[in-house]
């Protein structure tokens, strides 16, 4: 190959490269565009009205203080409320997911297996909200307490206490902690399960040492998709909670929309941000740390 | 054929894809008419003559069971009009959401205390009473349930229904006969723990924590706040609940006891006599709700016309025999059965009334007791 020809193939390949990253640019232009306006932007509206003070008749006014986020405190409860409940519906989530998917995955014939999905997803089919409000029904005086009575066990009380709350959340959530530790259940190569019996391994152990670690990545994802939407949920406890059992998301409803205290509400807003990004950035150190890898807990 | 097909058929049919021979073959014509007829009210309705003046929807935001839905099938057929409807729980979110803008609303039923904040902040359109003909100032009994809707000398908001803000009991539960806010706090924190709702609402909720020191319902003092927060805050873990959808835990036999509007504690009593109305000894809130238009509400003509048909003393007696609160209408009242008109609880005796308070402009405005509230259910 002369040195002629050379520079033209390599003036080719820097064009080609040119054109490509106009490709990648127009490509990501959209989503650009999305997370621009969509994502950065009121943030960036939050911050600014989260340093502003409450105007005479509600809304926003202009201002630079940092009172809104000195008196953050004022939320205590509903902050510790959702920091508590939240990963504890997370947990409870994943000891009662985990089996199911391990079951689905592994256990089940496959003639079953669709059926049995299907049937996790059925409740999807029905308005979320129709479906907390049976809540009510079942916790509140004519459901189960009533059964409890009848049985000599008296003024037992579920509906407005954190233990209603509970059972919403875990009621709703378990599906999005099922499915993606079933994904990667699913592909778990049952030849090494067979392996491990054959060396001598106990059940546990296999499960321990194989199962588990091969299925990090499902449960990372799913533990990150439940923890994520719980920290910003509000209709369970509204509605399971009737007032009692307050998340932030709570407040800031209220803040919007009764106090009519936007620049406080932005601060705890941002508040409930920055606890968002310091928990899961730590977790996924953790999980990273601990032998899942990061980069498949990524769906 | 059911009527899934006999739509298709039409749509083909007026499509053209089959001749008006073989539509009117394969459904019978017979069959159409009846089946035209009987299910399918808004064909026939959209062809009425008011379809093009007054569009085919208008969005009315108004409080949960506050309207005989029966009127509203029926304006739809006189007028081709849809209404929809959407309800809240205090007038506290219904002035944040039409500030906040962008809501599509074209009637709202704000109370007496709220108008004068939305005229001032430029959101109420003077009202066109040309276009109510069913509007009679002249027909009210008491000016003050009709004086809010007016600010600086014009008309705003015409008058919808009064009523007051008193508690429900169960008395098969509560044998106490209490008769006072301070008996209904005393109860709350002592013999009925876990038994007793009050309104997710800032001003009967701290107004009537006010009430139990005997201070006024609508005090904006900031020790006597203090005093109410504290009552509050110390009563929450004996609340049942802080919801103003208390009557289905009521009839659930979940919870005892509640705050409670003249109309609810009517429905109540209808579904379950044991249920009782108390209007606090020491006063409490009457109060009153209007009819008004927003600025540039998108259905204008069909707002009008709706608020008009509503006022209709015949259509405003069935609105008043659904939803169980009195109106201060003369030509209403007039048509009202005696039962209703002598009710104690729709029309309380006057010694009762008299303590009562309208609430003040001022509550609704204060940020001291917006954020009590919130500090309250976020506590």
């Amino acid at each position: 190959m002369s040195a002629g020809t050379q520079a033209i193939a390599t003036q080719a390949t820097a064009e080609r490269k040119q054109s490509g990253r106009w490709l990648t640019a127009l490509l990501l232009a959209p989503s650009a565009v999305w997370f621009f306006v969509l994502l950065i932007l009121p943030l960036v509206v939050v911050l600014v009205y989260s340093v502003g003070v409450r105007a005479p008749a509600g809304g926003y006014q202009a201002a630079f203080t940092f009172d809104n986020y000195l008196n953050l405190p004022a939320r205590w409860t509903a902050f510790k409320n959702t920091l508590t409940l939240a990963p504890l519906g997370t947990l409870i989530c994943l000891i009662a997911g985990y089996p199911l998917a391990y079951f689905l995955a592994v256990k089940s014939s496959a003639r079953w297996r669709v059926l049995l999905l299907i049937l996790v997803i059925v409740p999807f089919w029905t308005s979320f909200l129709i479906r907390t409000y049976a809540w009510i029904f079942i916790l509140g005086g004519r459901g189960i307490p009533a059964i409890l009575d009848a049985m000599g066990i008296h003024d037992v009380r579920f509906i407005n206490t954190p233990f209603a709350v509970m059972c919403g959340i875990v009621y709703a959530y378990l599906p999005l902690m099922v499915f993606p530790i079933y994904v990667s259940l699913e592909k778990l190569d049952k030849r090494l399960l067979e392996a491990s019996e054959d060396l001598g391994a106990s059940p546990l152990a296999t499960f321990r040492q194989i199962t588990l670690p091969l299925s990090a990545p499902g449960i990372i994802t799913g533990c990150m998709l439940v923890f994520i939407l719980l920290m910003g949920e509000y209709l369970i406890p509204q509605m399971l909670g009737g007032g009692k059992v307050f998340f932030i998301g709570n407040a800031l409803v209220d803040l919007f929309l009764q106090s009519l205290n936007w620049p406080y509400g932005s601060a705890v807003a941002m508040g409930l941000v920055v606890i968002m990004l310091v928990t899961v950035s730590l977790y996924l150190r953790v999980t990273a740390a601990t032998g899942g890898r990061r980069d498949e807990s990524l769906i | 054929m059911d009527r899934k097909d006999f739509i298709q058929h039409l749509r083909r049919y007026q499509k053209g894809s089959i001749s008006r021979r073989h539509f009117l073959g394969v459904t019978g014509l017979g069959t159409a008419t009846a089946v035209l007829a009987a299910s399918m009210p808004h064909l026939m309705t959209a062809r009425h003559a008011y379809a093009g003046e007054l569009g085919d929807q208008v969005n009315l935001t108004t409080w949960p069971d506050y309207h005989e839905p029966k009127n509203f099938e029926k304006f739809m057929s006189e007028t081709g009009v849809k209404v929809n409807v959407t309800v809240f729980g205090s007038n506290e979110e219904m002035f944040a959401k039409l500030k906040a803008g962008g809501t599509g609303w074209d009637v709202l039923v704000p109370t007496n205390y709220t108008i004068e904040t939305y005229v001032s902040e430029g959101m109420f359109e003077e009202l066109d009473t040309s276009l109510l003909p069913n509007y009679d100032p002249k027909s009210y009994t008491d000016p003050r349930f009709t004086a809010p809707g007016t600010v600086g000398g014009k008309n705003y908001a015409v008058h919808k229904d009064w009523g007051t803000t008193g508690y429900v009991l169960n008395s098969t539960k509560v044998t106490d006969n209490p008769t006072t806010w301070k008996e209904f706090w005393d109860l709350t924190n002592t013999k009925y723990q876990s038994r007793t709702m009050v309104h997710d609402y800032q001003l009967t909720t701290i107004g009537n924590a006010l009430k139990y020191y005997g201070y006024s319902f609508n005090s904006n003092d900031e020790k006597e706040l203090a005093q109410a927060e504290k009552l509050l805050l110390d009563s929450k873990p004996n609340l049942f609940a802080i919801n103003s959808d208390y009557k289905p835990s009521l009839l659930n036999g979940d919870a005892y006891m509640s705050v409670c509007w003249t109309g609810d504690a009517k429905q109540l009593k209808k579904t379950d006599p044991a249920f009782n109305y108390i209007l606090g000894k020491e006063g409490g809130e009457i109060w009153a709700d209007f009819y008004a238009v927003p600025k540039g509400a998108p259905h204008r003509a069909a707002a009008y016309a709706l608020i008009n048909f509503l006022l209709e003393p015949q259509v405003n007696k069935d609105e008043v025999l659904f939803h169980g609160y009195p109106v201060a209408d003369k030509r209403v009242i007039d048509l009202l059965p005696p039962e209703i008109v002598n009710d104690p609880i729709m029309y309380p005796a006057a010694e009762l009334l008299a303590p009562l308070e309208f609430g003040a402009a001022a509550t609704l405005t204060n940020p001291a007791r917006a954020e009590i509230m919130a500090r309250f259910k976020s506590a």
